[in-house]
């Protein structure tokens, strides 16, 4: 992370934010769309590599495309001596030995290369499998990256990771990641390398168990991380009072608000539709990027 | 003939499981011997694949048919390719089951799923 001169009037700096949640349908691509769209020359990365939607609201343009590859097991059946040690070595148990024949079922696959290795007769190797791709575009000030895992596929990680290789420090710019949803491999992938991490929670008592998912996990990796309240209404909170017993920095709160959702749903970004979701959605950002730097510095 | 059915418990009187991938037994029943045995099902606890290893297991004990409920694409296809016969069954009962089969009345089973892999956390 380097502090960089003229943001907002202060200095701007190079930082990776991560928006999360622990079940989809929170309000992680509202808040890191708008995010990203207050910020201005910023980057918007969809790590939501399933169900890609934050460019309905980017819309981008020149866009240029990478096919993605992985690497899977093939057998030459003349050297398969059928000792079945790829078989049982296969955690995801995408390998089964039938009537001396080896079957690999590509869909099960992970890519992990462990039947490589421990085939004493040098019987596999491995052959390039495309699993989706990732796109850039261009939107305004923003540049959109969108990752595409066709359906089917084992995990979309070796496309998170094409993404993320793309930011690059000397750019002086904010990178918004909008993660998949849930607490997996694939959300790990997401938030690794993040400065910070912003959770986004639902005022329920669903949604207190699925930011408890996601609490868990960027503790477990060491990120800093804040919550942003979404859907919020005047009665109680439990998403609220969760982060008040856990001592949680609140960011913000999203209002349970139909023109906001009514702009969303249709696909508009609601930071370039109306001044007020702009100063919401800048003043979150001001206090995001606040957070994150204190923590930078805290923690330097 | 030897067939295997996905078992709840490792007993008779127990009913067939509704998932073959996932079950917890098998049962190896010898239709002319009438001889039973249970065998745990090491794939159930797999993140993924079950389908596939419960499959291999099955094809291990060489039996000549599987009675199964339902079945995924991918364990069909470890089923094929050993040539063992996938029967549909319909009783929640064990010995209902055996018993259809062995008076014919069980049809193939020709509505193989897609498979439920991708669903869990990958």
């Amino acid at each position: 992370m380097t502090f960089m001169p003229d943001f907002m009037g202060k200095p701007i700096i190079n930082m990776t934010i991560a928006v999360l949640s622990g079940k989809g349908g929170t309000g992680k691509t509202l808040l890191s769309v708008n995010l990203a769209a207050a910020a201005e020359k910023s980057t918007y990365m969809d790590c939501d590599v399933e169900e890609p939607n934050g460019h309905l609201f980017f819309k981008p343009k020149e866009i240029t495309e990478e096919e993605i590859s992985v690497k899977i097991p093939t057998v030459n059946d003349e050297l398969c001596s059928g000792c079945r040690k790829c078989v049982d070595f296969c955690k995801f148990n995408a390998l089964a030995h039938i009537r001396n024949k080896l079957f690999i079922f590509d869909d099960v696959c992970h890519s992990c290369g462990g039947c490589l290795l421990i085939c004493p007769e040098k019987a596999l190797t491995e052959k390039e499998k495309v699993i989706g791709k990732v796109q850039k575009g261009v939107s305004g000030e923003v540049t959109v990256w969108t990752g595409v895992l066709n359906i089917g596929e084992a995990t979309g990680i070796p496309i998170i990771k094409k993404q993320l290789e793309a930011i690059n420090p000397s750019d002086n710019r904010l990178t918004f990641i909008d993660c998949p949803p849930g607490s997996a491999c694939i959300v790990m992938e997401s938030i690794k390398d993040a400065d910070y991490c912003v959770l986004v929670a639902e005022p329920t008592v669903f949604g207190v168990f699925n930011l408890n998912m996601v609490y868990e996990l960027v503790r477990i990796f060491s990120r800093p991380f804040g919550v942003v309240l979404n859907k919020c209404l005047e009665e109680e909170n439990p998403a609220e009072k969760y982060c008040i017993e856990k001592n949680i920095k609140i960011l913000g709160r999203i209002p349970f608000d139909n023109e906001l959702g009514t702009l969303n749903s249709n696909a508009e970004i609601a930071v370039y539709k109306d001044e007020k979701y702009r100063e919401l959605f800048s003043s979150l950002l001001k206090t995001v990027v606040k957070e994150a730097q204190h923590e930078a510095t805290a923690d330097s | 003939m030897k067939i295997a059915i996905p078992a709840d418990e490792k007993s008779l009187a127990s009913n067939v499981c509704v998932s073959f991938g996932r079950t917890p037994y098998f049962l190896i029943y010898d239709t002319e011997t009438k001889e039973s045995t249970f065998i745990d099902n090491s794939a159930a606890a797999s993140t993924g694949g079950a389908g596939i290893k419960a499959a291999q297991a099955i094809v291990d004990n060489n039996v000549n048919a599987l009675l199964t409920p339902r079945c995924g694409q991918n364990a069909a296809d470890v089923i094929n390719a050993a040539d063992i016969k996938i029967y549909k069954t319909s009783s929640a009962s064990i010995k209902d089951t055996i018993a259809a089969f062995v008076d014919g009345k069980l049809p193939l089973l020709d509505d193989i799923h897609a498979g439920f892999h991708g669903q869990a956390d990958n």
